[in-house]
């Protein structure tokens, strides 16, 4: 774990002040004229490394020797020479974080934005329009088959498309209502399987499961059969998971540090009994185990359907964005090697899974976060993925019509138009400012606050500070010039810029051994917001990932 | 007023097809007036307010330390030889307007060949012009010595901006750090230009020659001298000659020859830290180079385990060479090294070049350290030459991606150990 490299280091370097501190006096005052004060010096200054190194080797002996005597008792006894409390990077816990499951990672970026939303629900707006979106699935054919006939109507839960590929994974209506049509993209693909949704919804009765009897494999079936199956993920490659494939591990993060992003503590309140059966169903169908990644970053305590949750293994993060990706968590809890297949689920789809068993119907409602500065009040509305962008958003007023309407948070998120429908993962809306601006020399003297890792703005010596940003980019694309800025943002044991030359350069193996695996879009969507050469970080990593998958 | 301008300035846009010369031109100083109207698409919304434009200016205003600094000391060192005003502050306005006459054109040619190469390859290959030159097109003046023949320069600039940049790329993709690549150019094609001792003082035929006169020109005489006696200020007087005994050595020179002793003979501590001594002009004062190194350093642009890398690596030698103490140079003490000659320049400006220098956090620890130990060698034991970052800082360009590959060889092999 990371604090105790720290400690290690922190001694190490202390032990070098220290002789640095010896030998430094007797040079300067030995001046031009002996050698031997420094000979001698520097003969000190061995002797002191080396009895420090002794007792540092001694002392980590020690510990190791009395946590192996130790081992299954409930005591802790701290046998190490050093008091612990001496400890630079190490944090005073809340009780509730045990110490042996807690990572600090100490590199990331917090973009402190104005329009957080409130703990609060609005009055859930009427929305009649859905939509599921085939383009939210990665490695899907881009023409699925479609199931009901247009204008027939469909059950909340039934049967709407699925992939030619693989033709037993079905996706399934949100809502009861009528099959209205498609709408088609570029070369005929298929983007929006449009839904015009009952006054009151119906759901289609989903089978009982008993998770004590059945077997694997009926459970899987009967995911794939009612629409549960797509809301899983699997890395790498952020596709829906192969069926034939058992997953070594399945990772959820259960807090979010992406800029104004939903409060899952608020957003899954009650919701205890459908997240445990989502829990329990998971842990079913991989052959390691569920893990639960929670917030240490001390400043609120996790809700109770978190920290009461069984049957998983919880370990705590702490740190600035992107902390709570859960892609960073697999590679601290334990990373993904070549070859291995992780799933990964955002707490609302264990929920959804949850209540296919518990409710017995296929039910995506949850709260959406309506965020940014561009509108008030920004606070929490009750609805599901696919609803309309224009009818979830009907109730508020933007303070300018020169908006972006993105579904998602500002590094990941997808833009919407006002026609749009919600993303199938999300749970999120942020509305910001369009930055077709020009700035006088904004390049020297910008004329707004705004975020930014650089410290040429005065921003960071104002941490509280809110941030009003908009879509400008702020630059011009160039080639790679800064470097070490990456590596700051992400906490993983990546080099994301090395591995972008990698990419750039078709250089398949240098890519694998630089950890494309662990790699994903969401987590280096922070190393691309702080890119001072403005390259599109995103879109080349989901390029390559397409090609390593097929 | 900002849409007039704009709207003003968008009239006289080119067409890009037909002339794309004007239009690459057009181009650079709409986005120098304005920063564009792009929105984000693809990807992240929102991005930071940083770009590569901001992160190379901030290094040119920290350079207009060394510039002033330069301009003066060209003037004082110029009457220094003559033993006028050997005060630092004495004639001012003479000090100051000859070191500006004598860095004006060579900071004109640097940055007109420079950028001329780099618009024609801008327009060439139909991208925007990149700001790389911004800070190459600073550095090259502060590194030449102040009597550099123009037309060597241009020669120079050309020949580092075409083979050690264009040839690769442009911006971002150049192997060696194009501002060194000048100055070796100079070093090796014009070795008399650039050694010797009577280079680095300004204004005489030939500082070698006993009671070589000074070279005033029309400029001198009659521009300034008019304004000066106008305000009743003292003028330039063509008379001048060199001081007799008066060598122009360097303290690197000197302490080569005669170690520590030598140096202290013809300058005092005072002198050499405060940087009232000749050399290339802008690399004498140490006190703004090390606020512009933390304050480089503090704000991120400038790598600070490069800069503290090569500080301990320079210690190290320094103490080794110590240590040995074979010939008088060898024993000058290593801490007297931190300040003499252009280490602190090239430590602050030179070896933290992000494009050449190692892009790993170890490798850049690696980089700086081999940088201050290969320096120190050259320095100290090159018999022909007694500095050593030119050639230290762009040896190690050349193994930086070396090094690089090393650590990251060394996470991948822990990847594929565990896979």
């Amino acid at each position: 774990m990371e604090f105790k490299n720290n400690r290690l280091r922190l001694r190490g370097v202390s032990l070098f002040l220290l002789s640095l501190f010896v030998v430094f006096p007797n040079v300067i005052l030995a001046g031009n004229d002996s050698g031997l004060d420094l000979v001698t010096s520097l003969i000190i200054a061995t002797v002191i490394i080396v009895f420090g190194a002794v007792i540092f080797v001694a002392d980590n002996l020690l510990q190791l020797e009395s946590k192996r005597q130790m081992e299954g008792k409930d005591i802790k006894i701290d046998a190490s020479l050093f008091p612990k409390d001496f400890k630079v990077s190490s944090d005073k816990l809340p009780t509730y974080i045990p110490r042996d499951r807690y990572f600090h990672l100490n590199r990331g970026f917090d973009i402190n934005l104005e329009g957080k939303p409130e703990n609060k629900i609005l009055e859930t707006p009427n929305v009649s329009n859905y939509s599921v979106l085939p383009t939210d699935f990665y490695g899907l054919a881009p023409i699925p088959k479609l199931v009901p006939d247009e204008g027939s109507s469909v059950l909340a839960g039934e049967e709407l498309f699925f992939d030619k590929r693989s033709p037993e994974i079905k996706f399934v209506a949100p809502v009861s209502g009528e099959f209205v049509g498609i709408k088609r993209g570029p070369k005929r693909a298929i983007h929006e399987v449009n839904l015009l949704a009952d006054k009151e919804i119906k759901y289609k009765e989903l089978p009982a499961v008993d998770l004590e009897t059945a077997s694997r494999e009926d459970l899987v079936n009967f995911l794939k059969k009612y629409g549960g199956w797509v809301h899983l993920r699997q890395r790498p490659f952020d596709t829906i998971p192969d069926p034939e494939e058992v997953p070594r591990d399945v990772f959820i993060s259960t807090f979010d540090t992406a800029p104004l992003a939903p409060n899952l503590n608020f957003t899954v309140k009650g919701e205890s009994a459908a997240f445990q059966a989502g829990l329990n169903l998971l842990n079913k169908l991989t052959e390691g185990s569920v893990h639960l990644g929670l917030d240490g970053r001390g400043e609120e305590m996790p809700s109770e359907v978190f920290l009461n949750a069984e049957n998983v293994e919880k370990y705590w993060f702490k740190g600035q964005h992107p902390a709570g990706n859960v892609g960073v968590q697999i590679h601290h809890i334990k990373p993904i090697k070549k070859g291995d297949v992780v799933w990964y689920l955002h707490p609302h789809d264990v929920i959804v899974l949850g209540r296919m068993l518990t409710e017995r119907r296929y039910n995506t409602e949850r709260l959406f976060a309506l965020t940014g500065a561009e509108f008030k009040p920004n606070a929490y509305v009750k609805t599901r993925p696919g609803a309309s962008v224009k009818e979830v958003l009907s109730g508020v007023e933007f303070r300018d019509d020169n908006v972006r309407i993105v579904s998602g948070d500002v590094l990941t998120g997808d833009k919407k138009e006002r026609d749009g429908f919600l993303g199938f993962f999300d749970d999120q809306v942020t509305v910001l400012l369009e930055g077709n601006y020009y700035e006088m020399f904004g390049w020297l003297l910008p004329q707004a606050v705004r975020p930014s890792l650089s410290k040429t703005f005065p921003g960071f010596l104002f941490p509280d500070l809110e941030y009003t940003a908009d879509t400008n980019t702020h630059g011009e694309p160039r080639a790679f010039v800064v470097t070490g800025q990456y590596e700051a943002v992400l906490p993983m044991d990546i080099y994301p810029q090395h591995l972008m030359k990698a990419i750039m350069t078709n250089d398949f193996e240098r890519m694998e051994g630089l950890g494309i695996y662990e790699m994903s879009e969401e987590d280096i969507a922070i190393c691309e917001f702080v890119c001072t050469s403005k390259m599109p970080l995103q879109k080349i990593l989901r390029e390559v990932l397409d090609i390593v998958n097929e | 007023m900002k849409d007039k301008l704009l709207d003003t300035i968008n009239k006289f846009e080119p067409d890009k097809k037909s002339s794309p010369f004007l239009w690459t031109l057009y181009d650079g100083i709409h986005t120098f007036l304005f920063a564009p109207n792009h929105v984000t698409k693809d990807g992240v919304h929102i991005r930071d307010n940083m770009d590569l434009k901001r992160t190379m200016v901030h290094v040119v205003l920290l350079l207009q330390l060394c510039y002033l600094f330069g301009t003066y000391n060209i003037g004082h060192q110029h009457f220094l030889a003559i033993g006028e005003y050997t005060g630092f502050l004495e004639g001012f306005h003479l000090k100051f307007l000859y070191g500006f006459w004598q860095l004006l054109p060579i900071f004109i040619v640097a940055h007109v060949v420079g950028l001329a190469i780099e618009f024609y390859y801008a327009a060439k290959k139909g991208h925007s012009i990149e700001e790389g030159f911004l800070v190459s097109g600073a550095l090259i003046p502060l590194i030449m010595p102040p009597d550099i023949p123009l037309w060597i320069l241009g020669l120079s600039v050309a020949f580092a901006v075409i083979i050690g940049k264009e040839a690769f790329g442009g911006t971002g993709m150049n192997i060696w750090n194009v501002a060194l690549l000048s100055r070796v150019f100079v070093f090796f094609a014009y070795p008399t230009e650039i050694s010797g001792d009577g280079v680095w003082i300004s204004g005489f035929e030939n500082l070698e020659l006993p009671n070589s006169p000074v070279e005033y020109g029309w400029v001198h005489l009659t521009l300034f001298n008019g304004i000066f006696d106008y305000f009743g200020l003292a003028t330039f007087d063509p008379g001048w000659y060199v001081m007799d005994g008066f060598t122009g050595a360097t303290p690197l020179s000197l302490g080569f020859q005669g170690g520590w002793e030598a140096i202290t003979e013809v300058y005092t501590q005072t002198a050499m830290i405060w940087g009232t001594i000749p050399g290339s002009i802008g690399e004498t004062s140490k006190p703004l180079i090390i606020i512009a190194a933390v304050f480089l350093a503090a704000i991120g642009i400038a790598s600070w385990r490069i800069m503290a890398g090569m500080l301990i690596g320079a210690i190290f030698t320094g103490l080794l060479l110590n240590l040995w103490g074979a010939t008088p140079f060898m024993t000058v003490p290593w801490y007297h090294h931190l300040y003499l000659g252009s280490f602190l320049f090239a430590l602050a400006f030179m070896a933290t070049d992000p494009v050449t220098a190692a892009s790993t956090e170890r490798g850049k620890w690696i980089y700086g350290f081999l940088i201050g130990f290969f320096g120190m060698i050259v320095r100290v034991i090159n018999p022909a030459y007694p500095e050593g970052w030119m050639l230290a800082i762009l040896l190690m360009n050349t193994f930086s991606p070396l090094i690089d590959h090393l650590v990251l060889r060394k996470n991948m092999q822990k990847r594929l150990a565990s896979a």
